[in-house]
């Protein structure tokens, strides 16, 4: 036998059948199961697309903060000083940038795992890889920038008297549940579709204008209530993102101030009927990629 | 486990070996779609022109490749070759039929993939050998042996993008070679790269074959499958024409080029 610069010689060299792996199909989608299987391959894709993403920038990273600040400024300035909302919210800037941090949270998953099977095309076309790793990595890279906006929201709700309670950290974490579930269902739908219908950014893009304001961000969900008929309140509470914007509200805006706003009504229950739905979602839209990324590899 | 029943287009393995890649009836049509956007395909419906064609890639193709055989695929340009090589591994599923392969398989099909032009080749390694299958613990200890293999010198921390075409081989190739695979597929990897080098992936082959690993090969250069492998099976228009010695196959080949070739030229 040759030397093979230091590499053990393979068991399997041998022809006994016994010590054989068995026989395998290739390319078999364990879908996310199998992500999760190979995490040490999604860490490293994960820290690419970072890398990837701030390549030749001088800011770097610094670049996942100033998009916040920037979106921050332009609301806080039109919305709460010119149109007055200052005045009607208490504490109007954590009010919105609580709803701003998880909304970009969401818009960023979506719109970055929508392409991120076509973007990775040169590998999806020639190794087999489990092509749920592609959106996963989105959703991680989107919870990578969600960190510094959460650290930027706590230092201000802190500073205007904000400690933790069972009932913040409970929403904190039941609106990000739903949003992360969501979001990593929808991109699952939008990648594999992606790959077929070049048209599914396009409506994405616009999916994520409509999300923006038809959240309670920039405005009190009851402004909805007292202008709007019943059924088009309820339709409006049944959109999973103002669900979870009103659970972050009541997370890091509520506790700081004189605790006089009501939310919705069972708004608790209603979330964690809305996260069981996005579960249920999110098994669809990986049972659809599943079946779709079979395809991939002539599509690209 | 029973040994599978041989098949019928399949010559017996040698000697009753154990099957790397087993290969039963596998067909591949491939649908060919025009229209990749709804406003290109409502205006092929409006014309009557069709959205999609179908053709046969593989027609139920069987194969049985032996552990320690190195087999080469043969054919002329549009033969299915390199449809049944992606479905070996994995990349493309079969339409009918079945594929199993036993032990990890690293596929040098089109080289390169997986290299990321923004990471610098140190991180590619990493990268690169993840997405072969490798581990950290691993990459780390084939680390030297790569670098070495791939003669990058103090270019390993730069990015990618700024390799020549040569380096960006060599390193894409010295990645996959050492991932150590039971099953390699290589594709039409040794037609680039300067000869020094492709001198080198060729004795690394080598020395892979006679370690007793298993390799199946697509290449257009018949002098190197000759060398490198033993038995041969001969594609035409997705059906297995031949499946026997190399030099047969390789003599087919040979033939059918030259018949193409005077084909052409008696058309025009």
């Amino acid at each position: 036998m040759t030397a093979l610069s230091g590499e053990p010689a393979a068991a399997n060299a041998l022809p006994d059948p016994a010590g054989l792996p068995d026989l395998m199909e290739p390319g078999r989608g364990g879908g996310l199961a199998d992500v999760f299987r190979r995490r040490y391959l999604l860490r490293l894709i994960v820290r690419r697309e970072l890398r990837a993403r701030y390549q030749g920038s001088v800011l770097g990273m610094g670049w996942s903060y100033v998009r916040p600040a920037a979106n921050f400024a332009v609301f806080f300035f039109v919305v709460g000083i010119f149109l007055g909302m200052s005045r009607n919210v208490e504490h109007f800037p954590i009010f919105m940038f609580s709803g701003l941090i998880l909304v970009s949270f969401f818009n960023e998953t979506l719109i970055n795992a929508t392409h991120s099977v076509l973007g990775n095309a040169p590998l999806v076309r020639k190794v087999y890889l489990p092509r749920e790793l592609f959106p996963v990595a989105s959703l991680l890279v989107s919870v990578v920038h969600l960190v510094p906006g959460v650290a930027i929201l706590l230092t201000a709700a802190v500073m205007w008297g904000w400690t933790p309670s069972a009932l913040a950290l409970g929403s904190a974490a039941l609106g990000f549940a739903i949003v992360a579930v969501l979001g990593m269902g929808l991109g699952l739908l939008g990648a594999a579709l992606h790959v077929f219908y070049r048209d599914t950014d396009k409506v994405v893009d616009i999916a994520t204008l409509l999300v923006t304001w038809s959240v309670p961000m920039i405005y009190p969900w009851h402004v909805v209530r007292d202008s709007s008929p019943g059924w088009a309140l309820d339709l409006y509470l049944a959109n999973p993102v103002a669900e979870a914007v009103l659970l972050f509200e009541r997370a890091f805006w509520w506790p700081t101030t004189d605790r006089t706003f009501a939310f919705p009504p069972h708004l608790t229950r209603d979330a964690l009927i809305t996260l069981a739905l996005a579960v249920l979602l999110l098994g669809l839209g990986q049972y659809a990629f599943a079946r779709l990324q079979r395809r991939f590899a002539e599509e690209l | 486990m029973a040994e599978p029943a041989p098949t019928a287009a399949a010559t017996a393995p040698a000697a009753g070996a154990p099957s790397a890649v087993l290969v039963e009836a596998v067909t591949k049509r491939f649908t060919l779609r025009h229209a990749h956007s709804i406003k290109n395909m409502s205006i092929r419906a409006l014309r009557r022109e069709p959205l999609r064609e179908r053709f046969t890639a593989l027609d139920e193709v069987s194969l049985d490749v032996a552990i320690g055989e190195s087999v080469a695929l043969l054919g002329v340009n549009g033969s299915g070759k390199s449809t049944l090589l992606k479905i070996i591994s994995g990349v493309l599923p079969p339409d009918g039929g079945r594929v199993r392969v036993r032990g990890r398989l690293a596929g040098l099909i089109e080289v390169g993939a997986g290299l990321h032009p923004d990471l610098t080749g140190r991180e590619n390694i990493f990268l690169n050998g993840a997405i072969l299958g490798m581990d950290r613990a691993e990459t780390l200890a084939k680390y030297d042996a790569i670098v070495e293999f791939a003669d990058i010198g103090r270019f390993l921390d730069q990015p990618v993008r700024f390799y020549s075409s040569g380096m960006f081989m060599r390193l894409a190739f010295s990645i996959a070679a050492h991932t150590d695979p039971d099953v390699f597929l290589i594709d039409e990897v040794l037609a680039v790269g300067d000869p020094l080098f492709r001198e080198k992936c060729i004795q690394r082959l080598g020395e892979y074959k006679a370690s007793g690993r298993t390799m199946v090969i697509v290449a257009h250069d018949v002098t190197l499958l000759r060398s490198l492998c033993t038995r041969g099976v001969f594609l035409e228009n997705g059906r297995v024409l031949w499946d026997g010695d190399i030099d047969t196959a390789a003599d087919l080949l040979v033939t059918k080029r030259r018949e193409r070739r005077a084909a052409a030229r008696a058309a025009r």
